[in-house]
């Protein structure tokens, strides 16, 4: 379960090697205080989604799983994304409630976690590892932190660095999306030394 | 607006990938090579299309309240189509596209052509506008992936170009190229549209 976290965070991070969750990852990454309430939604809904959607899988999507002889597998997509918009619906008004200075500045990013790639890709690996990897809702659930968790400290680091970059000369063509592409590039490169890790 | 502009402004001066910064989550992952790469395309055109103009039909008889909801289903069951069909047809391309064909849900571009275009025009306008918008997006796709496979093995769809002379960079096939080289073609294209440049 250990190897999982590990793996999730830094070998299969999110961003660095699978290019989830880039939109909001270069739209809010501007300012640290937001990357951070971001971070916390996302992992919030992955950790909550993940299992969900592991137990939806396993006792009525799978082969047989509702009715004998039935493969529901087909409806995967709709179902988890059903499930995932829904949860979202549910973070926002809670955030709206508790911290409305975070809900001013994280604005239309909040319902878009709906439509973030992160999560809906965490549901979907976490469907494609069942039996190997996976094979409990305990994993599930470390999976879903781990894979969020990894978003959120990939997004933390991009402002950090982006909030420096502020004051340093760059070419005119290159400010904004352009030198935060080249960034998680070299950042992504950075990552890779954890590939060599053997678990 | 005019339907040729319509058709030809997101192509380039208005692309939804490297200006708008949309849609980049699913897509870069599958420009190792060109093939995926332009299936990938062609199925996120087909998507954008025809939800576009699924949804522009239903934009009057459909309450703001629900809609997002509405086109998640209307998207979901597009993509759903879409995978079916890649299994059936190209089992090999499919298996190499793995999650990120159920990404397409959760692509921008496609979500952000129904709220910013369809619910505000008729049919016909909104089926060009998505055909023109998955094709802007197919084509910065199929520009990295030409990139990274001509580089990276010496092939372009699987044939072999460059020689036995040229030894294959395989730093091209990581993730992080794919981030540099899209750094590096918003250079490009910033340098020459020079209003888009940020201050």
């Amino acid at each position: 379960m250990l190897n999982l976290l590990i793996n999730s965070v830094f070998i299969e991070n999110m961003v660095f090697a699978y290019f989830f969750g880039m939109c909001s990852y270069i739209a809010v990454s501007k300012s640290v205080k937001t990357a951070i309430g971001l971070g916390a939604a996302v992992t919030f809904v992955q950790v909550m989604t993940v299992p969900l959607n592991y137990l939806i899988d396993q006792y009525v999507l799978k082969d047989s799983a509702l009715v004998e002889g039935v493969d529901l597998s087909f409806l995967s997509f709709i179902i988890f994304i059903a499930v995932i918009a829904a949860f979202t619906q549910l973070v926002e008004m809670v955030v709206e409630k508790f911290s409305p200075s975070l809900y001013n500045q994280l604005g239309i990013f909040l319902p878009l976690i709906a439509v973030n790639c992160a999560i809906m890709g965490g549901s979907l690996f976490m469907q494609q590892m069942i039996g190997t990897e996976i094979n409990t809702v305990g994993d599930s659930i470390v999976y879903g932190f781990g894979s969020g968790a990894g978003w959120w400290l990939a997004i933390v680091m991009m402002a950090a660095i982006r909030e420096k970059i502020e004051y340093s000369h760059i070419p005119a063509a290159m400010k904004g999306p352009g030198i935060a592409f080249i960034i998680t590039g070299l950042m992504g490169m950075a990552f890779m030394i954890f590939s060599g890790i053997q678990l | 607006m005019k339907l040729s502009k319509n058709f030809t402004n997101p192509l380039a001066a208005n692309n939804p990938v490297i200006v708008q910064i949309l849609g980049i989550c699913s897509s870069l992952a599958v420009t190792v090579k060109l093939e995926p790469a332009l299936v990938m395309g062609l199925s996120v055109t087909f998507v954008t299309a025809f939800s576009n103009l699924v949804m522009s039909l239903l934009r009057n008889g459909v309450p703001s309240r629900i809609r997002i909801i509405v086109q998640l289903v209307v998207i979901a069951t597009l993509v759903i189509v879409v995978d079916q069909f890649l299994r059936a047809y190209m089992y090999d391309v499919s298996k190499q596209l793995s999650v990120y064909v159920g990404l397409i849900i959760t692509n921008c571009i496609v979500m952000g052509r129904v709220e910013a275009f369809a619910l505000g025009n008729k049919p016909w306008d909104s089926f060009v506008d998505g055909l023109a918008n998955g094709f802007g997006y197919a084509f910065i796709l199929v520009l990295i992936a030409f990139f990274r496979e001509l580089f990276g093995s010496g092939e372009l769809f699987g044939f072999e170009i460059l020689g036995d002379w040229y030894t294959p960079n395989s730093l091209m096939l990581f993730p992080p190229m794919a981030l540099i080289i899209i750094g590096c073609i918003i250079w490009v294209h910033r340098s020459i549209n020079k209003d888009l440049q940020e201050k």
